[in-house]
């Protein structure tokens, strides 16, 4: 009997999902994950802290009318349900709160911060996922070899270093010089007082100054990337099809370029891309430790106020970047991958 | 000779546990990770014997502002002529207390979501998995920031912070787990013999289960020891208490990276380095030894 039967009867064929319900299925489950963050955002700020008016004001307050008036301004006096609902108002029309310190609103503070940040985090992605599989690619395939051993341990290392550590390091010993040994970068910032006003000037001056940062960064995150690569690449090696593509007599370097190498690439795509959500958090160390004008310096500095609505801002972006990241990760995967799909 | 069912039991955890040390033993790395945590452990612990807590205080401190090492200080003295050494041993204490307090409190959330979210069917597994779907879009130190910010800097609150932060990793990989022990025939069997939904979580899916938890545990301290360092760095962490990463704040605002005072940044950061590589080896190894297919990438 089990001869005759079809392999379409032994394993019914499961039906698929087209791309737009799957892409569509994901982007609900974003839209849920963005409401949780909003619920968390408000309670956070509002019921945790016992009474916001007297948090929030830190004791400016000396009488009960103006206190009363801080609580009318902020609609604190209104039920938690309105308050909810004013804030999600608030929230989808881009009113984030004034910031305690800059007396500006937060979300033009926001967009103003935003482009150094991305500059930062989005080159070092790139440059750390290009080098970071590259790196697992060599090695899987000398596995238990010098270069494989150097490298693991290497990156094992990083991966357990606290980047901004490793920033000060960096600074010490490139920006500021150890001993007769000059520095070759600037310690901090964005550009330089003195720079020209010529495009290319400016530009240069802005890449000088943010290469190490740069370094710092990537060198966080290659490792990561790195390790995935080493282990999915080295999960493939084992996989039939790619003893098949031997047995037919193919080329090594085609069997791992053309058919290991492309599934593996397929978990270190997701890796990669749910990470660019919270490199954007762990730009808060590096930026504070360079001193660069972007949003993980401005939550940095709002820390130690407490500017609580630049805080609440800043929490919004960095936790709307991870599900947006999320989202293209899921996306991206789908397309590659249609077996998700199901 | 009869025994009963409870020695038989015990019998039997024994020699798993003899068999798991001599799998162990034959890992070097996992060796060397767990030889550098005991020396940290000692040093920890022995703390009160080894230095004067008088040298701790900022005002009856030994030495100069920021002195080089010297034969005195091994390595030199801090911006309040506080011995770097001293405060190493004691940074120790505070560093792997929280890292094993909030890991107990992350890895307690993470295994009860994942085991009931794994054992359960229905809403209640649904809604516990979005949970944990929804947790783990959060990003950690944002919300960290915010919740050491609303909660107030004390070190109970750091490990709370990091422990609620930290739990959703665990709870996928311990539902992963339950929902693979669940489809096993010996739980079709315990279940057909009329077992509750109590007897086969707690009789047969968690002692299955356990060691991963418990290789997960490993991996989850040298995170959260990782995380101790950052927020303290950032001035989030107990300020009356010296660890690693309030050493390395301390440095950072004294600009010790552009007067040379290298003694003062180097060793904290190598400490916390070694220490989380160590767990991250004996967690590898530990992994290694109880999921056999993770063994060919070696």
């Amino acid at each position: 009997m089990t001869l005759t039967s079809t392999p379409a009867a032994v394993s019914p064929v499961v039906r698929r999902r087209s791309y737009g319900r799957y892409v569509g299925a994901k982007a609900l489950a974003a839209l849920g994950s963005l409401f949780f963050v909003l619920v968390v955002n408000f309670f956070l700020f509002r019921v945790l802290p016992g009474d916001p008016a007297r948090t929030l004001g830190r004791g400016r307050f000396k009488t009960e009318e103006a206190l009363e008036r801080f609580r009318s301004t902020y609609g604190l006096d209104q039920p938690l349900a309105q308050q909810f609902l004013t804030f999600l108002k608030n929230t989808f029309t881009g009113e984030l709160g004034i910031s305690l310190r800059y007396r500006v609103p937060v979300s033009e503070l926001i967009l103003d911060r935003l482009w150094p940040t991305l500059l930062l985090v989005g080159t070092s992605t790139l440059l750390a996922a290009v080098i970071g599989v590259y790196m697992g690619m060599v090695s899987a395939w000398n596995r238990g070899r010098t270069v494989d051993r150097v490298w693991t341990w290497a990156s094992l290392t990083l991966y357990s270093m606290p980047e901004w550590w490793l920033g000060l390091l960096l600074i010490a010993a490139l920006a500021v010089g150890i001993g007769p040994l000059p520095g070759l970068f600037p310690t901090g910032g964005l550009e330089s007082v003195d720079v020209g006003d010529g495009l290319l000037a400016r530009a240069l001056d802005t890449a000088w100054h943010l290469t190490l940062p740069v370094i710092t960064l990537t060198l966080a995150y290659l490792a990561d990337y790195s390790l995935v690569m080493r282990s999915s690449l080295l999960d493939e090696i084992g996989e039939d099809y790619v003893v098949t593509a031997r047995a037919k007599g193919l080329r090594d370097i085609d069997v791992r370029r053309r058919h290991a190498a492309r599934n593996a690439l397929l978990p270190t795509t997701t890796v990669v891309a749910l990470n660019i959500g919270f490199v954007v958090s762990g730009a808060i160390t590096i930026e504070t430790i360079f001193s660069i004008p972007g949003l993980g310096l401005l939550a940095s500095e709002a820390l130690e106020i407490p500017d609580y609505w630049v805080l609440q801002g800043a929490f919004l972006v960095a936790s709307a970047a991870v599900i947006l990241a999320n989202l293209v990760a899921n996306m991206v995967y789908g397309l590659l991958d249609p077996r998700v799909r199901t | 000779m009869s025994l009963t069912a409870r020695q038989v039991t015990r019998q039997r955890r024994a020699r798993a546990l003899r068999r798991t040390w001599a799998d162990f033993r034959r890992r070097p790395t996992g060796l060397f990770g767990l030889a550098l945590l005991v020396a940290f452990g000692l040093a920890a612990l022995l703390a009160p014997v080894i230095t004067d807590v008088a040298d701790l205080r900022v005002t009856t401190a030994p030495g100069g502002v920021l002195e080089p090492p010297s034969g005195e200080f091994l390595l030199g003295t801090d911006d309040s002529g506080r011995p770097v050494l001293t405060l190493l041993v004691w940074g120790a204490r505070i560093s792997l207390l929280v890292g094993l307090l909030s890991t107990a409190i992350s890895v307690g959330i993470g295994a009860l979501v994942g085991l009931l979210s794994g054992f359960l069917d229905g809403w209640p597994s649904r809604v516990l998995f979005r949970l944990t779907e929804w947790f783990l879009v959060i990003p950690f130190l944002p919300l960290a920031i915010v919740l050491a910010t609303v909660l107030g800097r004390s070190l109970l609150n750091i490990a709370v912070v990091i422990g609620v932060t930290s739990w959703p990793a665990t709870a996928l990989l311990i539902r992963s787990q339950t929902l693979s022990i669940k489809e096993r025939p010996y739980l079709e069997r315990a279940r057909v013999l009329g077992a509750g939904r109590w007897h086969q979580m707690t009789r047969h899916v968690l002692p299955n289960v356990m060691p991963m938890i418990f290789a997960n545990t490993t991996l989850t301290v040298a995170i959260a020891i990782l995380s101790e360092t950052t927020l303290s760095f950032l001035g989030l962490g107990d300020p009356t208490r010296v660890s690693w990463g309030s050493m390395l704040q301390d440095a950072f605002d004294v600009g010790a990276m552009t007067t040379g005072a290298w003694w003062f940044i180097v060793p904290p950061g190598i400490c916390v380095v070694l220490v989380v590589l160590s767990f991250t080896l004996v967690g590898q190894a530990l992994e290694e030894i109880f999921d056999p297919r993770l063994r060919r990438r070696r």
